[in-house]
């Protein structure tokens, strides 16, 4: 069964756009990636748009539909209204390459300041030893498809350009977090890390960034909390100001 | 002239996936300037979508696995067609490599004593896939890109080092380049962002660009496979094997139709899911064939104490070879016992509790949920076949991945060989890892012995990649490339999929040579930045060639093996075992070739009963194979060689080039 639908997409590069209306076919059981494809194969062939696995596992369809940040590919239009007009926008915080394609590369600069997995330096190949239930924390971080939506959704950075040398947003926090909780890893200094180098203190925890990971997440409650309550325990704890005074007095 | 931006490496690596990036970090490793080519977003490239886990036998579950088993169900899987020696360093060297991804931070999911969990899969005896729940392909591909970066910092604080690694994101590549003499000089592509043309100076070049399905109405496949690396391979001068082969995934979504074709992992049956058709019946007990019929459980009962008990018990025929469950969900369907939308049933609602679905599915419930409205705890599934994998790819020497062509390299789903005629799941993982480590190490040493004499390429060979480049530009009121591509995958699917005859695979040609005359004339209008039209104008010449060999090597072989079913020659014939289909370019035709499939040594051989050998091999090799086995003098030497890498390399490429008389 199908019908007509009206959508407006963003069409234009970093000199500028507007929205441009269409008119397109919808079939049951669509995405709107499913549409999307439909308008470049019948009226927008140079319609860029970045997409990879269209089944929620690759993270490069992120957009602005409607004003929210959602993948394309896991938004069945069944959730508008019949008569609804779909809009469809490039990501905000970053900027416009063509059409609905953001320049993501603050993601890969951000990662790269990140000291990598420390291994344990007696253990070889074959020899690692972890429990599940010890796993878990950080698997939960691994599950990220870094489809940069929690990047682009946090307001430290969506309407603050200036934040982002500072600032490396809740992607990087869990890979921080994921580190942290790694049973293996040697480096003990990730929470003071986090917290000199990767900006954690300008997160003010108002949790939009899980609202709209699709991965389901809880990136604010158990990766950046966590991160920040040690921060906390370490540096602000007066006994353990205390005892590292004492320590470095003695050494 | 176009503004071209020139770059020179040592090792160039085409494609991101897991074989393309393990070959790129062993290729710095090894002190090599390298770069990383990714059509896609660094992290994003197909890898990311394997669910299951990577075969390695690690003997972590069950302490009877190890290589040798390894390497028995590998080439069981593959009918006896897989160049037998990269089936043997692939069962030697995969739990190496796996290992070796802990050591990079990867978590996989564990066994009560803290060891990698291994669980059950298709055509494997034991546990014996690595995984962490059903996501392993995203550990893999973020495990070896945050090693590439680790990499990277490691450069970033020595800038005076030898090696680099760098990495070219949203990068296509549309041409190798090579020298006067023919040997491999560079690559030449463009960047999507900005739609600049880019040349990449290097001796050594590494495919890695996976497969072909996106010439598939019904794939499992992404965007990216075009076959690019196929047909770069071919256009190059190198030669593919084993094309005809390509595998149907049992278990695709079927609805709603805008998913169809989206994987459902293996893992659900390995985890205790069952198929059923419209009647209720575990319809596979119907479909074990002879060749397996000693290893699979007759009844429901036995199958179902197997889980528990896989010691006293033979295994769920749900767990056959990916091609036995593609052909009888094909054969139920077309004897009107699908599903409403024409598929089977999966279920896994009635097999166990809805919380251990949960956590051991956790991606199938997710996308069930989201994408079909189904709840998989609550109902059983709908799946049908898709187009998953392509066995055949570039001709490589086993031990090197070397192709024909001096300079090229190939590992991964691009290159041919390993996987026979048909893969077990699993396999392709810990493929990547094993042929990426070595198609990287290769390369470097092949950079290391004409770094005195580097190729160059002839400016006339890049006028010419520019101007194929920019063609689509220059035509006007063409075709457009979308209705095109909509053709070319409704041909490859109604005439060349899984079930096969000789006069719909001649009339695939015809249309395929139709298809051909007119992609020469699509149109694109709009620039060259980021756009769409363009990037598939081009992939759609990929597309093309590769598909034409599919067709021409599934019309030569005439018979019934692993991912190629004829319908007018639909046994098994173990004559067709002895013969590897190569297809090349002359010209602008494709010509396939035969090719006797190289011999397994005789140690390898003992590994198998001889009455499991009776029902794959001719008569002439059984009574060759009889006086050998009674021949007690020929040593073991040959399989222990090419137990380490150093040692298996260098001792063991003469044997394996012996054997595949290139």
């Amino acid at each position: 069964m199908s019908t007509m639908r009206d959508f407006r997409i963003w069409r234009g590069d970093e000199t500028g756009g507007a929205l441009v209306d269409y008119q397109v076919e919808v079939n049951e059981g669509e995405v709107v990636l499913d549409v999307i494809h439909r308008l470049q194969a019948t009226q927008a062939p140079d319609l860029a748009v970045r997409w990879n696995c269209k089944a929620g596992k690759c993270g490069s369809c992120s957009a602005e539909i409607n004003g929210k940040p959602r993948l394309m590919c896991m938004t069945r239009m069944s959730v508008f209204a019949p008569d609804e007009t779909v809009t469809v926008t490039p990501l905000r915080t970053f900027p416009v390459i063509r059409d609905l394609v953001t320049d993501v590369s603050y993601n890969y600069e951000k990662a790269r300041q990140i000291p990598a997995f420390a291994p344990p330096p007696d253990l070889r190949p074959g020899e690692y030893r972890m429990m599940q239930v010890d796993v878990e924390r950080s698997q939960e971080f691994r599950k990220c498809i870094e489809c940069f939506l929690c990047q682009n959704t946090c307001h430290v950075t969506r309407d603050h350009e200036e934040n982002k040398r500072v600032f490396a947003g809740p992607r990087l926090f869990i890979r921080a977090a994921e580190l942290d909780m790694h049973p293996l890893d040697t480096r003990k200094d990730r929470k003071e890390f986090a917290q000199a180098e990767q900006g954690l203190g300008y997160c003010n925890i108002t949790k939009c960034c899980t609202e709209v990971c699709p991965e389901h997440i809880k990136i604010t409650d158990n990766g950046i909390i966590p991160m920040k309550e040690r921060v906390v325990d370490r540096r602000y704890d007066p006994l353990v100001w205390l005892g590292s005074k004492i320590f470095r007095r003695r050494s | 002239m176009t503004e071209i931006e020139r770059l020179s490496f040592d090792v160039v690596v085409i494609g991101a996936g897991g074989a393309g990036l393990r070959a790129a970090i062993e290729a710095r490793l090894h002190g090599k300037r390298t770069a990383v080519v990714c059509k896609s977003l660094f992290g994003k490239a197909h890898t990311v979508m394997a669910e299951g886990g990577a075969a390695a036998a690690m003997g972590n579950v069950n302490p009877r696995d190890n290589w040798k088993v390894h390497f028995q169900d590998t080439m069981r899987g593959g009918k006896f067609l897989n160049h037998w020696r990269m089936a043997e360093l692939h069962a030697k060297e995969a739990p190496d490599r796996i290992w070796e991804l802990e050591t990079y931070g990867a978590l996989f999911d564990r066994t009560p004593d803290g060891k990698i969990s291994q669980r059950n899969f298709g055509g494997h005896q034991y546990p014996r896939l690595a995984h962490v729940g059903d996501r392993t392909g995203l550990e893999l591909i973020r495990t070896l890109q945050q090693k590439v970066v680790a990499l990277q910092q490691e450069d970033d604080a020595n800038p005076d080092s030898d090696g680099c690694i760098e990495v070219y994101a949203e990068c296509t590549i549309t041409e190798i380049l090579l020298d006067e003499i023919g040997r491999v000089a560079g690559a030449f592509g463009y960047r999507r962002e900005s739609g600049q043309f880019v040349l990449f100076q290097a001796p050594a070049v590494v495919l890695a660009t996976g497969g072909i399905g996106k010439s598939y109405k019904v794939t499992s496949n992404s965007w990216e496979y075009t076959g690019d690396g196929h047909a770069l391979a071919l256009r190059a001068g190198a030669s593919l094997v084993n094309m005809e082969f390509v595998q149907f995934h049992p278990t695709g979504m079927v609805w709603p139709p805008s998913v169809k074709g989206i994987l459902v992992t293996e893992s659900v049956r390995g985890d205790g899911g069952v198929l059923l058709n419209s009647e209720g019946r575990r319809f596979m007990f119907d479909y074990v064939p002879d060749v397996f019929r000693s290893q699979y459980a007759e009844t429901e009962e036995e199958a179902d104490r197997w889980y528990d008990d896989p010691d006293n018990n033979r295994r769920p025929p749900e767990l056959l070879p990916r091609d036995e469950v593609a052909r009888a969900i094909n054969a139920e369907v077309k004897a009107g016992r699908g599903s409403p939308h024409g598929g089977v049933f999966l279920d896994v609602s009635t097999r166990m509790p809805a919380e251990v679905i949960r956590r051991r599915l956790p991606s199938m419930y997710h996308q069930f949920k989201e994408l079909a409205d189904v709840d998989i705890t609550a109902e059983p599934m709908e799946v049908g076949p898709t187009c998953h994998y392509v066995m055949g790819g570039v001709d490589v020497d086993p031990d090197s991945t070397a192709a024909s062509v001096p300079g090229l390299f190939a590992a991964g789903e691009v290159a041919g060989g390993m996987h026979g005629s048909n893969r077990l799941g699993g396999n392709s993982l810990s493929d990547l890892l094993v042929f990426g480590r070595r198609a990287g190490a290769a390369a470097a040493a092949y950079h290391s012995s004409v770094v005195g004499d580097l190729p160059q390429v002839p400016e006339s060979a890049v006028a010419a990649a520019v101007e194929t480049a920019l063609a689509p530009f220059a035509t006007e009121s063409g075709e457009n490339p979308y209705a095109l591509q909509q053709e070319l995958q409704q041909v490859m699917n109604d005439l060349v999929g899984i079930i096969r005859r000789a006069d719909e695979l001649e009339q695939a040609l015809v249309r395929l040579a139709e298809l051909k005359e007119r992609a020469k004339k699509v149109s694109v209008t709009g620039g060259r930045r980021y756009n769409p039209a363009w990037h598939l104008a081009l992939d759609l010449r990929n597309m093309l060639l590769v598909s034409e060999c599919v067709a021409r090597a599934a019309l030569e072989r005439k018979e019934s093996r692993g991912g190629h079913t004829r319908d007018d020659y639909p046994d098994m014939d173990p004559a067709w075992r002895r013969i590897n289909l190569v297809c090349s370019l002359r010209g602008d035709t494709v010509v396939v070739e035969h090719r006797p499939l190289p011999a397994m040594p005789v140690e390898l051989l003992r590994l198998f009963d001889i009455e499991e050998l009776r029902k794959y091999m001719t008569e002439e090799e059984l009574a060759v194979l009889e006086s050998d086995m009674t021949e007690s003098a020929i040593g073991q030497s040959g399989v222990e060689a090419g137990a380490e890498f150093g040692a298996g390399r260098s001792g063991s490429t003469a044997d394996g080039k012996e054997g595949t008389s290139r």
